[in-house]
């Protein structure tokens, strides 16, 4: 769903989407957003970079370690393009987990691991990076340069 | 999204990827390097110059591949990155893990 919003001297617009727990529509659900947020201005090395690894594996993460693969769960993803930049949510069903308790995967001990990247790269792309208490959903920033 | 394969005469197999590499194929390239191990290759090139975007799963598949053909006494070497995948491997240190080449040709030309 895309909703025009009006604030007061900025014109926005959300996207909301509901992504099933299904790893194979992440690519799917990025470029949906991706295009939609070029069409409301966001500069398109912002959209076609920044926001498809940060959401790409904000989606995919949601999926395999906060809804654990359940395809009865799914995942609320809000975006929403204004005037400054960009700000996207990704909300699981699971349980939530304690950012502050994921190691760096640049570490050399760590450095040939095959995981633990995804959460690191949003970290190093987005401008701005919250999590809400439980630990289940993400927020995440891109400014405009 | 496919992955293309090829034996270079100097008996590099070069194996192309054209798109992505993501959670959704990473397990198709894995196999591809897996099969070619199996019959005696060494050498392996992953060609990313038909490649818009690598996922961190698709660095993790990557990494693994890159130390199964270390084990069975070959290397893998990568080409034809593009900045913003450049920027992935600078970012996660993984450029300080892999031979990486500007493209397959001068890629081969030192394998």
């Amino acid at each position: 769903m895309v909703v025009p919003q009006r604030g007061p001297g900025e014109r926005a617009v959300e996207i909301s989407l509901r992504v099933p727990t299904d790893l194979s529509v992440v690519e799917e659900a990025v470029d949906l957003v991706a295009r939609h947020c070029l069409a409301s201005g966001l500069p398109p090395h912002t959209a076609r970079f920044q926001l498809r690894v940060v959401l790409a594996e904000a989606l995919a993460n949601a999926i395999i370690y906060g809804n654990r693969m359940d395809p009865d769960k799914f995942v609320d993803v809000r975006v929403t393009v204004g005037r400054t930049g960009l700000t996207a949510r990704v909300c699981d069903q699971g349980e939530g987990f304690d950012p502050t308790d994921v190691p760096d995967p640049t570490e050399p001990d760590r450095l040939e691991r095959a995981d633990g990247r995804g959460l690191f790269l949003i970290r190093q792309l987005a401008d701005e990076v919250r999590f809400n208490e439980r630990g289940n959903t993400i927020c995440m920033v891109l400014r405009r340069a | 999204m496919s992955f293309t394969v090829r034996k270079d005469p100097k008996g590099v197999v070069v194996i192309g990827v054209d798109g992505q590499l993501i959670v959704g194929n990473r397990h198709e390239l894995k196999q591809k390097v897996v099969d070619a191990i199996e019959v005696g290759e060494r050498k392996v090139l992953i060609d990313f110059t038909n490649t818009g975007y690598i996922d961190s799963s698709g660095l993790g598949a990557l990494v693994s591949l890159s130390k199964k053909l270390r084990d069975a006494g070959g290397e893998l070497r990568l080409a034809g990155l593009n900045e913003d995948l450049r920027t992935l491997f600078e970012l996660t240190k993984l450029d300080t893990l892999f031979t990486i080449a500007d493209s397959a040709d001068a890629a081969l030309a030192s394998f």
